[in-house]
């Protein structure tokens, strides 16, 4: 469980920051995404990982899950998301007013 | 518990869904609109500053939840002086963009109350994670002003400042995602009483935590070597917006104070002072290469953008001391470089409107209507940006150097703030002899079109003028307050105590 988590993040952080460096819009929103699910991943595991746990007082309870982290990750998927739709937006914009979807704006025939 | 404390957040937020809502293609009530509620919380912001000047931090539990479980707002003098600056310019901003700014492009009101709102919840807070929220606020509501008329050139910067923003969230959450991990808390002041707790392996993860927060405050800061995205987006974007963003790099200092002072400063046992011996470098750095640019830069925007690098440059050096002398002095530097720099950002922008075609190019051209006039403001905010007598900026900088004496680096700190401050000045001097003296030699007239309600743009560009001398003039009861804001930072007791109660 553990290792399987971890090398998510891993996985999805590695990805999302190669994307990040790549020249075009498009790739660098994707790897902002990817970015953000790592995170919230990451969040989730910051409140240690615990199955079939419950989050609330019980009096049968074994033990409990941190319920902290998953409002934490609630309110930072909602900004993510939120983000993401600008993101596109304005990538979408770029390429509409400069004819290029280069991060800075390049003309077509002005290859990187 | 004074209700008053959450009003500066919620005022901003009524007026910007009022607008949005009920007030769309009324322009003239817009404005009437969106100024009265600037109003109301620059009037707010002064009863705050006054009423946390005579007593100890007041706390506001949102929703009356105690903490730490529940999220606080604090004022202390620190953040009421913040947010009092934040009004200040957001009453100056708002009076400029009478001027036709908000005519380029739908929202502009709406957007301008948002921003205020993230920026005083900001300084406000007493929570992490919120201030991850409010961060997030005025962020996504300076995405809409910075790209606010739209424009190649703009959009183009708009998106790096967004991107790069953007990232820095993701870092902010990896931060605050590892100091609860060890810590399981967020509340600034229980923070305070639990980093000292931290041992062995868990203060080495806990540090790495801190300092990944660290990167983000810098980037919000604009600190060599993450400051490439400020010149261009400040130089883009429209000017009220521009002077607004003064105080947006403070919200970075602010963060840096905040908690590097207070959680991860004396008190905090194995993870004590945490960021001096980086951000030292890394502010005279940014110093360095603020006043380069100033000398390199071939706009008026960029030298104001600049002008702000170096500034926050200054600041930096004296916050990154960590004593309470270079602190009290840093907060005195740090009102004014926050109304010198919207102060510049305002004026260029009208030199350039009225330079028609010429634009903010630093070039020789004809005259141009109210040259005198211009060129005196330029001067003058040239004066307190150069930090030159007699205005606050020399005070500011004598008061750091004065505090620097005693630190390890005083030789390297001296030498960068007094060098940097002859560059700057030869700078600013080399643009105004080309905008002023040499355009006044040039035959012919450049008749750009007037600007409307020319009287509010100029009245807001004197205001923070006027704000510096004021500032220089009143230096002793200004530094006095200072004084007592930063006791309250490295004495946390009485935080603490008004947080989370007799506990």
């Amino acid at each position: 469980m553990e290792l399987l988590l971890a090398s998510a993040i891993a996985l999805l952080t590695a990805s999302g920051i190669y994307l990040i460096l790549r020249a075009r819009t498009f790739p660098v929103v994707l790897g902002l995404t990817l970015l953000s699910h790592a995170i919230n991943l990451f969040l989730v595991s910051m409140g240690r990982l615990a199955v079939n746990r419950p989050p609330i007082l019980s009096d049968d309870a074994a033990g409990y899950t941190d319920p902290l982290p998953q409002a934490l990750v609630l309110t930072a998927i909602v900004i993510a998301f939120g983000m993401t739709a600008l993101v596109v937006v304005l990538a979408l914009r770029t390429y509409l007013e400069t004819g290029s979807d280069h991060v800075d704006g390049d003309p077509p025939g002005n290859k990187p | 518990m004074s209700h008053w404390i959450i009003a500066p957040i919620v005022i901003p937020a009524m007026v910007a869904a009022l607008i949005v809502l009920f007030l769309r293609n009324r322009q003239g009530l817009t404005r009437a609109v969106s100024l009265a509620g600037a109003v109301a919380v620059l009037a707010v912001s002064v009863a705050l500053a006054t009423a946390a000047a005579g007593g100890p931090p007041e706390m506001y539990a949102l929703g009356n939840w105690p903490a730490p479980f529940g999220i606080v707002l604090v004022l202390d003098r620190l953040s009421a002086l913040m947010v009092l600056l934040t009004s200040v310019l957001g009453v100056i901003g708002l009076l400029y963009a009478l001027s036709g700014w908000d005519d380029r492009g739908p929202h502009f009101h709406a957007l301008w109350q948002f921003q205020l709102m993230g920026v005083n919840g900001a300084f406000l807070t007493g929570d992490l994670f919120n201030l991850f929220v409010f961060f997030e606020i005025l962020l996504i509501a300076s995405y809409g002003l910075i790209l606010h008329g739209a424009g190649r050139a703009r959009l183009k910067a708009g998106l790096h400042y967004v991107m790069i923003n953007l990232v820095g969230s993701a870092l902010f959450l990896i931060g605050v995602g590892l100091i609860y991990g060890i810590t399981g808390t967020l509340n600034m002041a229980d923070l305070i009483l639990k980093v000292p707790l931290a041992t062995g392996s868990d203060a080495a993860l806990l540090k790495t935590g801190a300092m990944v927060l660290l990167v983000v405050f810098g980037l919000k800061a604009a600190l060599v070597p993450i400051h490439l995205w400020l010149p261009a987006a400040y130089a883009n974007a429209p000017a009220p917006v521009a002077a607004l963003f003064a105080i947006m790099t403070k919200v970075g200092v602010y963060a840096i104070i905040r908690v590097y002072t207070m959680i991860f400063g004396g008190g905090a046992g194995e993870s004590a002072w945490l960021a001096g011996a980086w951000l030292l470098p890394a502010a005279l750095a940014t110093l360095v290469i603020g006043a380069m640019g100033v000398l390199a830069a071939r706009t008026l925007g960029r030298l104001a953008a600049f002008a702000l690098l170096a500034s926050t440059g200054t600041l930096m050096t004296a916050v990154s001391l960590f004593t309470p002398t270079a602190l009290e002095a840093a907060l005195y530097y740090m009102v004014h470089s926050t109304l010198a720099a919207a102060a510049l950002f305002l004026v260029s922008d009208l030199i350039a409107r009225n330079r028609g075609s010429h634009g903010d190019l630093v070039t020789v051209a004809p005259r141009f209507r109210q040259a005198e006039m211009l060129s005196a403001l330029f001067l003058t905010a040239a004066i307190g940006l150069a930090g030159m007598p007699p205005l606050s900026g020399f005070i500011g900088k004598l008061l750091i150097l004065d505090s620097a004496r005693a630190s390890g680096a005083a030789v390297w700190i001296w030498a960068a703030i007094l060098i940097t401050s002859l560059i700057l000045i030869v700078g600013f001097a080399r643009a105004g002899s080309r905008l002023f003296w040499k355009s006044a030699a040039q035959e012919g007239f450049i008749n750009a079109p007037a600007i409307p309600r020319r009287a509010f743009a100029a009245a807001a560009a004197v205001l923070p003028l006027a704000g510096m001398a004021a500032l220089a003039a009143a230096a002793g009861p200004v530094a006095g307050y200072m004084a007592a804001a930063t006791d309250q930072v490295f004495d946390s007791s009485a935080y603490v105590a008004a947080v989370l109660g007799g506990r």
